[in-house]
């Protein structure tokens, strides 16, 4: 399950451009951090107040005025900017974040994200996952494909909405998808699975794209 | 020049049951905590609090008392919370499992909005966030059907002003007058929370004299601070 994780992680590292202003959400987006590239250059986006998150600092070397949105002690970049709520999501709504890394409950094959609740269980709240992926240019689910042999890709999302049709990118163990106008569209399959696997572990008809590549773990 | 200072227990003494509260922090960085102290000791009841979380409940990320909002709600202080994130203080679940603690969630962005509403007089703020989802069906925390606003072709929610009967927020440094900053990640709702209140109380690490410091240090201005309670420590882990 780690590797599966970490595959994920390394691929989506892949997206970040140089200059990039990014988020990552909590557990396995947060990973993406260790796969981008010393020499591409991304700030990244703390949303509880600054643009140049670092590292969770060991304990002893904790700054306690520094936390990450999870109120985790972390570092901050040289090039830190440390700001209020309001302007941390005026940022974010602004569309002056490029990329928005999260994990999902389902997604629907219209871009449709369910994340924050599932009725009748304990309430966590959104916090600020419905800002991110209405105002993030590109957002990028990280997850394995299926909860417990179900499909978390659907026609529509049964769970209620985190916000619609605002999904651009999928990234499974089993590929990369991107949500188009006509669907979801395949581009990359992991080489453990076939089309008829990644199918069928999914709740709506995929698309594969003519240039179909392998996802490559490195 | 206005004398503004007050102990902790003089700076709480106007807050009644029933009132309306919002409390600067995020997970309890940056909250007040000599005000969240002196409050329990007053023992008022049935608080509506506006925070953007249920602060760090003890043993949580080192800490060794209960941090922020965690504070009242585990003293039972707390009918109504308003936050984004409630996740991490498991107090809340038991609340609304018992049936004694009512909970609105808004989105973080939201909230924060909401609150610069009420502080510099909008009518409300229309955001595209919470379109098409639970936020844009449910009532508001006050009861108040949401609107949604179409402009250019594109979607948005009506949300309105979220103001309170006081604000308790904290600064790493302020002067005698009022105007202060805080430090790094302690920031958070703190800047918008003081003047979306009847009364603003500061809690402050540092006090200093006007013009020790250039007045370019400061984010806030002091006109909008009613008291000022020296005191508040750095947290210790």
């Amino acid at each position: 399950m780690a590797d599966l994780k970490e595959r994920i992680a390394k691929r989506i590292a892949k997206e970040f451009k140089d200059g990039d202003f990014g988020n990552l959400g909590i557990g396995l987006p947060t990973m993406v951090a260790n796969y981008i590239p010393k020499n591409v250059d991304v700030i990244l986006h703390s949303e509880n107040g600054f643009a140049g998150l670092g590292e969770v600092v060991e304990a002893g070397e904790e700054d306690v005025d520094i936390v990450n949105a999870g109120g985790a002690y972390v570092t901050a970049i040289d090039r830190v900017h440390f700001f209020d709520s309001a302007m941390s999501f005026g940022l974010v709504r602004g569309g002056h974040l490029d990329i928005t890394v999260l994990g999902a409950m389902q997604v629907a094959e219209n871009g449709d994200l369910a994340n924050w609740i599932v009725p009748g269980a304990k309430v966590a709240g959104m916090g600020g996952a419905m800002d991110l992926v209405v105002g993030a240019k590109k957002v990028i689910i990280a997850m394995l494909h299926t909860q417990k042999g179900q499909p978390k890709i659907l026609k529509e999302c049964t769970l209620p909405l985190t916000a619609q049709k605002c999904v651009n990118m999928i990234v499974t163990e089993m590929g990369v998808m991107e949500i188009t106008p006509e669907g979801i569209v395949v581009t990359e399959l992991h080489p453990d699975y076939t089309k008829e696997d990644i199918q069928a572990a999914t709740g709506c008809k995929l698309i594969f794209s003519p240039e179909l590549k392998a996802m490559e773990e490195e | 020049m206005i004398n503004k200072f007050l102990t902790a227990d003089e700076a709480v003494a106007g807050v009644k049951d029933g009132m309306t509260i919002m409390v600067g922090g995020f997970l309890g960085t940056g909250s007040p905590e000599i005000l969240m102290d002196a409050l329990v000791r007053r023992g008022v009841k049935h608080l509506t609090v506006i925070g953007n979380d249920g602060g760090l409940p003890v043993g949580t990320h080192g800490a060794k008392t209960d941090r922020g909002i965690a504070k009242l709600l585990s003293a039972g202080m707390v009918d109504h919370i308003i936050a984004s994130h409630v996740g991490m203080n498991p107090v809340i679940a038991e609340g609304m499992n018992a049936g004694t603690l009512k909970c609105t969630l808004v989105p973080q962005g939201t909230l924060a909005e909401k609150i610069r509403a009420a502080n510099y007089g909008l009518g409300g703020v229309l955001t595209p966030t919470g379109v098409g989802t639970p936020m844009q069906h449910a009532l508001d925390e006050l009861g108040r059907e949401k609107r949604v606003v179409k402009i250019e072709g594109k979607e948005y929610l009506l949300e309105m002003p979220l103001k309170a009967d006081y604000a308790f927020v904290r600064a790493s440094v302020c002067d005698k007058f009022g105007n202060f900053k805080c430090e790094k990640a302690t920031k958070n709702f703190n800047y918008v929370m003081a003047g979306a209140a009847d009364k603003v109380v500061l809690a402050s690490e540092r006090v200093v004299e006007v013009g020790e410091l250039d007045s370019d240090h400061y984010d806030v201005p002091g006109v909008v601070v009613d008291i000022i309670v020296e005191g508040e420590a750095k947290w210790q882990i």
